[in-house]
């Protein structure tokens, strides 16, 4: 049972950031999309997210929380290796989590002032999230071509964002602003190609042990799944898209679903790259791992709550199911 | 070294300062939420609804602030101590992922459908969901006052290899200090809610007289004051005891004690010189100190000299306490003339009802004066008698700690007066746009 207390927690983190990164992703996206929004517009798609971003964000605490009781060794390496693109986010999410509540309250300049906070918040946040993970993979090595890299994941994961966040409009929204997220996804899923493309390359270059781990045959053809489920889910997004711009019958959950499909593919990818490390060439789980007590008293608290998490979350998506309407007070 | 302790100390006493104003008000405020909800149900007078309608705003508001100053402090455990983490992280980590899994999802989800959905739910499930955040917020402050009182009082605990890990986790919760802060925190929460809810009704009182559902809930936050203020100077006498039994230094550092003495007098105000180990100016009532401590004229009280070196510094820790205590005070005062003054549905005069306005965040200064008294107090401590906090502090550079700390700095003051002036805007114009 203690050889595999680690194991189950790197999957429940693996869990919690993967939510985090699919939930979050799509309203920080939208975050991302507001000046191309018109004023009007822009009140629908906050409200689209309204009653989520919440929730959303505390997956990310979660996530932050397992590191910490599950691997309290990585905790302080990671969080000490990434401190500065940290507050960097940190600064982003708290602009943007106040716009929200700000945005709606104020008027005049107050309100394009937190408008456009409400933008540059998701979009640093974003950024410095995608820093975060390219510094993560390549081990926190110094050097101008890893922080390239790093910067490189950052933009590939405001695309990433934004595909989600377009098709999440697409979903949840009608007429004006449906029409444009149609084409915003289209315009974020090329830029989603070229990153995905982009890091799947560089990191195998940059990072002896990714190489070693996908170019390994026979193993290597197996994995090729990965890549050409990404590509397929992509061809899926850029399909239905089309058809949804020219009035064709699709639904509208489609993309979104293709989306998801992407980041949890990538996500996949990504798990097959680092296990069994949790900071990579230094750290397994098993080194990280906090003491079996602690482990076993939090698995207990995990195993009767999340079936009451999960249940609720899909509640309080039910309760906001269909298309978003007007205004987010009532 | 040293600087970068201070600044890693300076930088993360901002910002658990800073989240501590929020989550002070929206615990208790969840409450008045709730129980503007269930007058409605009951009584199905529209004007509960549209005070629940206006409270919700400055709920929503609160919250927001509380979630993302919050998400900084889970960050920050690991940046600024990650010898925390290596030590007691075995301990703080379980403790706070119970919190984030049965505080935060709960309030988290639940506030979506208190605050947009009650067109979409029925009236029971909506009063459920505001309860459920009410549940999820006190909670949360079960399991981070847990921990925090862990690290005042530890027990339960034993060595492993180079760790701390919990033998005993019902000890660890329970540990001796746990339930007078938890119901000390609460009734701090209690009552920093009904001073805001009092003195933001005053504001808007004094724009629109005539707002019945102001003095409705100008007098709902007095009432509760008056109640609660007393309740919480006789769990303040006790929670000192406790801390008198556990943690003496920190005693004899609210008391600038330097010696160990019987018929100890309590000093009402001084200048500490914390050089020459002894106070200057000092304004004191012979015997007090003995009698409130020991509950007996002649009870010896240990003074700093009995702790050294491990004593907290003296100065922040005397002062804030008098803040504390010197705040309670004006508060029973006022909220006790405030229930006498608007008795049997008196209006108060203008002039109350200034200082009602002035006293909105009252709550705010009571808190983090004693929140300075206790976390000041139980330096050098990380975990008292476990780790020093300069044991803890990680390696980051003191130039991204400056850096950061000053955009921590120029963020929360950007945040907070935006805080401010939305809420004086709300409370000012009452229904007005956004408003219900």
């Amino acid at each position: 049972m203690n050889e595999w207390l680690p194991v189950i927690f790197m999957v429940l983190m693996g869990g919690a950031v993967l939510a985090y990164v699919i939930l979050d992703g799509y309203d920080l996206g939208v975050g991302m999309l507001m000046p191309a929004a018109s004023h009007e517009e822009q009140s629908i798609m906050v409200s689209s997210i309204g009653p989520f971003w919440d929730a959303n964000e505390t997956w990310l605490v979660l996530g932050i929380g397992i590191l910490l009781a599950a691997f309290p060794q990585a905790h302080g390496v990671v969080l000490g290796a990434l401190y500065l693109p940290v507050v960097a986010m940190l600064v982003g999410l708290m602009f943007r989590g106040v716009a929200f509540e700000m945005r709606i309250k104020a008027s005049g300049w107050h309100q394009e002032l937190w408008n456009w906070l409400f933008w540059a918040g998701s979009f640093v946040a974003s950024f410095f999230q995608g820093v975060m993970l390219g510094r993560y993979i390549t081990g926190f090595e110094a050097g101008l071509g890893y922080w390239l890299f790093a910067f490189v994941v950052g933009g590939a994961l405001c695309g990433g964002y934004v595909l989600m966040g377009a098709t999440w409009l697409i979903l949840k929204t009608e007429g004006g602003v449906r029409a444009k997220a149609i084409g915003w996804a289209r315009w974020g899923l090329l830029w989603v190609a070229l990153g995905v493309a982009l890091v799947s390359l560089a990191t195998p270059m940059v990072s002896e042990t990714v190489r070693d781990k996908w170019f390994d045959f026979p193993r290597t053809l197996w994995l090729m799944i990965l890549p050409a489920a990404t590509i397929a889910c992509g061809g899926w997004i850029w399909h239905s898209t089309g058809r949804l711009r020219s009035g064709g019958s699709s639904d509208d959950g489609k993309p979104f679903l293709a989306a998801v499909s992407i980041f949890t593919l990538a996500f996949l990818g990504l798990a097959y790259s680092l296990f069994p490390y949790v900071v990579i060439d230094r750290l397994t789980i098993w080194d990280a791992a906090a003491h079996p007590s602690g482990l076993r008293f939090v698995l207990v608290g995990v195993v009767i709550v999340l079936p009451f998490l999960v249940g609720y979350t899909i509640y309080a998506y039910r309760v906001f199911g269909g298309k978003t309407t007007g205004k987010l007070y009532d | 070294m040293e600087d970068a302790l201070l600044l890693a100390r300076a930088q993360f006493g901002l910002n658990i300062g800073f989240h501590i104003l929020f989550p002070t008000l929206t615990i208790a405020l969840a409450w008045f939420l709730v129980a503007f909800l269930w007058k409605y149900r009951r009584t199905g007078e529209e004007a509960w609804l549209t005070t629940y309608k206006r409270w919700v705003k400055v709920f929503a508001l609160t919250f927001a602030m509380g979630v993302v100053t919050g998400i900084t402090m889970s960050f920050q455990f690991g940046t600024n101590w990650p010898g925390y983490m290596n030590h007691v992280g075995a301990i703080a980590g379980p403790l706070l992922s119970y919190e984030v899994l049965t505080a935060f999802f709960l309030e988290a989800t639940f506030l979506g459908i208190m605050l947009f959905g009650m067109n979409r739910v029925s009236p029971g499930v909506h009063l459920v969901s505001a309860l459920a955040v009410a549940v999820g917020t006190t909670l949360s402050a079960f399991w981070i006052l847990a921990l925090n009182s862990w690290m005042q009082t530890p027990t339960g605990h034993v060595m492993e290899g180079r760790q701390w890990i919990a033998a005993d986790w019902w000890s660890v919760i329970f540990n001796p200090s746990f339930p007078y802060r938890l119901v000390h925190m609460l009734l701090a929460s209690g009552i920093t809610a009904s001073f805001a809810i009092a003195g933001l009704s005053a504001w808007r009182l004094l724009h629109a007289p005539s707002d019945s559902g102001a003095a409705r809930t100008l007098r709902a936050g007095i009432v509760t004051a008056a109640i609660l203020v007393p309740i919480q100077v006789y769990v303040g006498d006790q929670h000192g005891l406790n801390t008198l039994h556990h943690q003496p230094a920190k005693i004899a550092a609210m008391e600038a004690l330097w010696h160990t003495e019987r018929r100890m007098p309590l000093v009402l105000f001084a200048i500490p010189d914390e050089e020459n180990k002894r106070n200057n100016y000092s304004i004191e009532l012979p015997y007090a100190g003995s009698l409130i401590l020991t509950h007996s004229m002649d009870g010896e009280v240990k003074g700093i000299d009995a702790f050294a070196p491990d004593v907290p510094p003296v100065t922040p820790v005397f002062f804030a306490f008098r803040v504390m205590v010197g705040m309670g005070v004006l508060m029973l005062l006022v909220s006790w003339y405030a229930t006498w003054r608007t008795r049997r549905g008196q209006a108060a005069p203008r002039w109350l009802l200034w200082v009602l306005s002035a006293f909105t965040f009252s709550g705010w200064i009571a808190t983090l004066a004693g929140w300075i008294v206790t976390e000041i107090g139980r330096q050098p401590w990380l975990v008292t008698g476990v780790l020093r906090t300069r044991d803890a502090v990680g390696e980051v550079g003191e130039a991204a700690l400056g850096a950061s700390l000053t955009g921590y700095v120029l963020t929360y003051l950007a945040l907070l007066i935006a805080y401010f002036v939305v809420l004086t805007h709300l409370a000012g114009s009452g229904d007005a746009k956004g408003v219900a």
